[in-house]
């Protein structure tokens, strides 16, 4: 296909030729081209059908603010709905594809729903599909999410990365037209660290679709020139294809960088896009002005633009939308478009224009006092029907009609943190207020400033007070001379009387008369006028329809529209993908892994692994010959109590305390004593929350006098440390305590079993005594292995066996878990992994994360004797609220099945034998559970009701999401040693 | 002598250096070190001993002293200590000599991963790892940060020449963000 509607001139690189495909169609563009250019200059008007009647569409805008013409772009898993191709640059081998359409663009089968207009109007699905109530999620819900809607996802992942970035600067300038660019040159000049973005992927903004000479040379080249400039500078950095999608708290702005959208796919390793968050001192809004449309009957056909995007395609990108265009105006810019069109030999029908005899010119046709009351032509424009004062009626052939309606600041990211726009008569729209986002300042267009001479020294006012407020020194720039530009000089003109079916938000397909209707069913504030008819919704965010739509609102309450205002304007401003928040924390990088110093000694050894929060932890080791995972953990479980097991447990947060008042402060993070401990003695502590509820459990090792090494559970590590440094820095500031992880810098080993000192004596140097008597149950000690490693030695035991726990420099843990190994060989040692872990640590009845569970009381857990009465501790004092003390309190303890094969599901509830089963009778739950090897049947551990007087007792276990229901007794919660000889021993 | 061999946070017996354009990033671990927090009541005398043992004055806030045994501020009256393993592979124990009980000291060697970021504007790369002001940086710089919500340490060494420390477990998926990232930009 020729790209018959290409005109001479343009900013496009004819040198370089760019094929694409679009509706299956192969077509030819040029560099600098969209996507909408490139559509337009090969004669294609119709791109996609609308959101709800399925009425055939076109461009309507040039830029970001596109409602219609959305596309699907790429193919495959890259397949992009609702892609803009209006910003959508074009890359040699592009293919897009209209959207919501069946069985083709031409001829859709749901444009059947333009016919049932009348019955489908807004809010129509709140008031009918009521009956019968079950077929709203079965029949009528997927029937209207099938008909309406854009486009459809891939449904496969994404294989492109993005990436998440940071920038820092003293002065961020959002837009680099004309405003911005002077700014950021004064700036740049005056020493400050300036960012300048544009969501365009050159500079210049408008002058790039307007004919303006700047320094006697056109707009486009002055823009580029001083964009050179600021290149060169190193305190300058120029993001184009970068959209500020929001401003948040302290100067912070979301941006998105559209790094490798405009190629066909990214190159390697590099992001598609990156979501940066930049950090400014000062922020310039530069962001310009968006046109708007004027209501009429059937003002949507394809052809039917507006008119200043008209003028863009013809300057910039020297393409027409047709060679015939007509313009609706009810300003001065409407004639701008005219001379543009005549400039590049495109015949200008006529400019119909609302108002009286203000511009007129010898080169086309003008008609004053007039409207456009109807157009024609069902896939593209063929006329249009004009209304003259006199009440005639004319019909005019033409295949474009551009419309201008006037201009509306792009102020929404000004009201990110709900500033409330003021009205400005003068150009009949809303600009900011004085409640910007703090350190943001506004010009340009921005700030309602619509001729290039005023946004030009907007931007120069703006850079001296940003500078000012810096404190910097201002370096002024000559601002440049200024000729083509006139004043806008608009006369307010909404919609043209009578109009029905005119398109206020064609995105969302809503129309004067769905206004009327919010109106009359009393949706009259602009909030429930949004969300009644959806008028400003969707990707567009109502760029083109909000204020249109808000002042016929107003004319139909008879009130001044700014005393209708503006609905809330909220980040993003253009659509982010969602990939772009994620960056590359995604599939196995979601996030990072933590690795115990074993790891790789278990992965030869065939360990499974499991996620225990960032940690990858071995689960059990499989041994040949074994086929399900019970076998190996059973088997883990029994050999490690018959003679030894060791097990990394490296993961265990461990927490350094020293300084003279170490153990006062561990007196008062712990619920029991710590004061009294004796050096080279370890203590098991409870720790609670302020209200008493139970935090943690773990062990305080008391190294020196003033040393101890404080142990936490895996998945409380960093709340612990948090906690612990809060209560240092917060509650007893005035205590030496210095406190610092030390989770990470050693290795530490369980190693559990009745021959488990027989193996450290063979690791522990000579000249230390682990004998019972030299090392009893408790005791610690800094020692050397191997022949002289320092490390640390803990008789402490999780699993009820003889144990110890090992710990040396982790640079040598992979060495050790080998060297135990090798010397546990004789004693047929085990490795065992969390599974094996969990089953002895149940079978001791050793409370863990499952009874820890936020829920719980030192009472509950059977520990309410260790909250000590004769000091303070931190939660002791709420312990002993009436409600944490009741008679019938939940307390730990242990459940075996009264039929030998029955499970004791976690989860599971219990209730009284024959009681009803419900809330109001339940007993209590089982909290962890597993089958011991050692009892040979399920076994369980939970909390009932006064347990520790039941115990022999009968109990009902129900889960009824499992459907189970059966008995169980009530036990001790030590199912193994419950004197605690084995770990004396 | 003892008989067990270190291996890396990254697994390895031998480091890893790779260059990616005008970027190298090097494992390193020829370095021990050890935090250095002053005790309430004898800062002074604490803070007096430190620096007669590293043989200069210790750092400011976010600053650091590089030299044959080098500190880096991490807190308030807190440091790390850095010095050649060859030679003080038990840092902390002679650091707790030199305090006298007037600090407390704790070994930090193995809780960290080390990798060394060097080449000409490394803000770029690490615009995209940390929410760290890089550009800024002077030489010198200390500071704390997230990468890929990892918490580490940058230190800035001089300005082309940058350590990553990172938790050591997490060292793999450290070395992968940073890889990732310098692939981004070259």
């Amino acid at each position: 296909m020729t790209q018959k509607n290409r005109l001479k001139g343009g900013l496009i690189n004819r040198n370089n030729t760019r094929k694409f495909e679009f509706n299956g169609q192969s077509m030819q563009g040029f560099e600098g081209d969209t996507l909408a250019s490139a559509l337009l200059a090969n004669d294609i008007r119709l791109v996609g059908r609308s959101f709800k009647y399925h009425r055939p569409r076109g461009m309507l805008s040039a830029g970001s603010e596109e409602p219609n013409a959305l596309v699907e772009l790429r193919t495959g898993n890259r397949k992009e709905p609702n892609s803009r191709a209006t910003t959508t640059e074009l890359y040699d081998g592009l293919v897009a594809n209209p959207q919501n359409c069946w069985p083709s663009l031409n001829f859709d089968f749901l444009g059947v729903n333009d016919l049932l207009a009348p019955f489908l109007t807004a809010g129509f699905y709140y008031k009918t599909f009521m009956w019968p109530s079950v077929f709203w999620e079965k029949v009528y819900e997927p029937v209207i999410r099938r008909a309406a809607g854009l486009g459809s996802a891939s449904l496969e992942p994404d294989p492109d990365c993005y990436d998440k970035g940071f920038l820092h600067a003293d002065l961020l300038i959002i837009g680099a037209g004309p405003s911005g660019l002077v700014a950021a040159l004064t700036a740049a000049r005056s020493g400050v660290r300036v960012i300048i973005v544009d969501e365009d992927f050159v500079t210049g903004g408008r002058l790039n679709a307007e004919n303006y000479i700047l320094d006697e040379q056109p707009g486009s080249i002055w823009a580029k020139g001083i964009t050179d400039e600021l290149s060169d500078f190193d305190n300058v950095k120029v993001l184009t294809r970068t959209t500020i999608i929001g401003a948040f708290d302290h100067g912070i702005y979301g941006a998105v960088e559209r790094v490798s959208d405009h190629l066909k796919t990214p190159v390697s390793g590099k992001p598609r896009q990156i979501l940066w968050r930049i950090y400014t001192k000062q922020a310039i809004l530069c962001s310009g002005a968006t046109e708007r449309s004027i209501v009429f009957e059937n003002n949507d056909r394809p052809g039917i633009m507006l008119a200043g995007a008209v003028r863009n395609y013809v300057n910039r990108w020297a393409v027409t939308p047709s060679q015939n265009v007509a313009i609706f105006t009810n300003n001065n810019d409407g004639h701008q478009t005219a001379r543009a069109l005549l400039n590049k030999g495109v015949n200008v029908a006529a400019v119909i224009d609302t108002r009286g005899q203000k511009v007129k010119s010898p080169d086309y046709e003008t008609f004053s006092n007039a409207v456009v009351s109807n157009t024609s032509g069902r896939r593209g424009l063929r006329s249009i029907t004009i209304d003259h004062q006199d009440g005639t009626q004319q019909t005019l052939k033409c295949g474009a009609l551009g419309v201008s309606g006037g201009w509306n600041p792009n102020i929404h990211i000004s009201s990110h943190h709900r500033g409330r726009p003021i009205w400005k008569e003068s150009i009949q729209s809303f600009i900011p207020d004085d409640n910007c986002p703090s350190g943001m300042l506004v010009a340009g267009s921005a700030k309602g400033f619509m001729e290039l001479e005023d946004v030009i020294k907007s931007g120069s006012d703006a850079i001296k007070q940003a500078l000012e407020n810096l404190n910097v020194k201002l370096k002024s720039i000559d601002m440049p001379k200024v000729q083509g530009d006139a004043a806008l000089d608009i006369e307010p003109f909404w919609m043209v009387k009578g109009t029905s079916r005119g398109w206020v938000d064609q995105q969302n397909d809503v129309t004067a008369k769905d206004i009327k209707l919010a109106k009359q069913e009393n949706f009259t504030s602009v909030e429930h006028l949004k969300r009644y008819t959806t008028l400003g919704m969707a990707t567009d965010q109502g760029k083109t329809a909000n204020i249109s739509g808000l002042a016929i609102m107003a004319n139909l309450l008879g009130k001044p529209i700014p005393e209708v205002g503006t609905t809330i304007y909220r980040p993003p401003y253009t659509p982010t993908a969602i990939g772009a928040f994620a960056g590359r924390s995604r599939d196995e990088n979601f996030r990072p892994v933590r690795k115990t110093p074993s790891h790789q000694w278990a992965e030869e050894s065939g360990a499974v692994f499991v996620e225990v929060g960032m940690w990858m932890r071995a689960q059990w080791f499989p041994e040949k010959g074994e086929t399900h995972w019970r076998q190996s953990v059973d088997r883990e479980v029994l050999q490690t109590r018959k003679s030894v097991g060791v097990c990394d447990v490296t993961t265990l947060g461990k927490v350094d305390v020293q300084g003279k008042d170490a153990a006062s402060f561990l007196n008062l993070i712990y619920c029991n004593g710590f004061a009294k401990l004796a050096v080279g003695k370890t203590r098991y502590g409870l720790m609670l929350r302020e209200d008493g509820i139970a935090m943690d459990d773990g062990t305080a090792a008391r190294l020196e006098e003033n040393h101890f090494v404080v142990t936490t559970t895996t998945a409380n590590a960093v709340s612990v440390y948090r906690h612990m440094e809060f209560v240092r820095q917060c509650l007893f500031p005035k205590m030496d305590v210095q406190l610092i992880s030390t989770t990470e810098a050693w290795a530490q080993f369980a190693i559990a079993g009745p021959n488990s000192r027989n193996v450290i004596r063979k690791i522990v140097d000579e000249e230390y005594d682990i004998s019972n008597e030299g090392f009893p149950f408790m005791a610690c000690g800094q020692i050397t292995v191997c022949g002289g490693l320092r490390a640390r030695l803990f008789r402490i035991s999780f699993s009820g066996e003889l144990a110890y726990e090992l710990a040396v420099p982790t640079r040598y843990g992979d060495s050790l878990m080998r060297e135990i190994m090798k010397v546990g060989k004789e004693f047929d040692i085990v490795p065992y992994g969390t599974e094996a872990l969990g089953v002895m640590r149940i079978e001791k009845g050793h409370a863990a994360g499952n009874e820890l569970n936020g829920t719980t009381s030192a009472l509950n857990l059977g520990m309410g004797r260790m909250v000590s009465k004769k000091k303070d501790s931190i939660g002791s004092v709420l312990s002993e609220r009436e409600g944490l003390n009741a008679q019938d309190a939940l307390k730990l303890v242990g459940f075996v099945p009264v039929k030998t094969d029955d499970p004791v599901p976690a989860g599971a509830h219990l209730m009284n034998t024959g009681s009803p089963v419900d809330a109001g009778h339940d007993q209590g739950y089982i909290t962890s559970a597993c089958f011991s090897p050692n009892l040979n049947c399920h076994i369980g551990i939970g909390f009932l009701k006064a347990g520790d007087t039941r115990i022999g007792e009968v109990v009902r276990l129900v889960s009824p999401l499992t459907g189970q229901d059966h008995n169980v007794k009530v036990v001790s919660a030590h199912f193994v040693d419950p004197e605690g000889e084995r770990l004396r021993a | 002598m003892h008989n067990l061999n270190p291996i890396s946070p990254l697994g390895n017996t031998e480091l890893t250096s790779k260059e990616f354009g005008p970027y190298t990033i090097s494992e390193v671990t020829a370095y021990s070190l050890a935090s250095y927090s002053l005790r309430k009541g004898s800062e002074k005398d604490a803070k007096k001993k430190l620096e007669q043992f590293i043989g200069s004055s210790l750092p400011d806030v976010m600053n650091s002293n590089f030299g044959e045994i080098s500190s880096f501020w991490i807190g308030p009256s807190q440091w790390l200590i850095e010095a050649p393993i060859k030679i003080h592979e038990d840092l902390a124990s002679e650091l707790s000599e030199v305090s006298m009980g007037k600090a407390s000291v704790t070994e930090q060697t193995d809780a960290w991963c080390r990798f060394d970021l060097k080449g000409s504007e490394l803000g770029t790369p690490l615009s995209l790892l940390c929410n760290v002001d890089v550009p800024s940086f002077k030489g010198g710089e200390v500071t704390r940060c997230q990468m890929d919500h990892l918490g580490c340490f940058l230190i800035c060494r001089d300005i082309k020449n940058i350590t990553i420390l990172g938790p050591r477990s997490g060292a793999e998926s450290l070395y992968h963000a940073i890889i990732a990232a310098l692939k981004a930009v070259v």
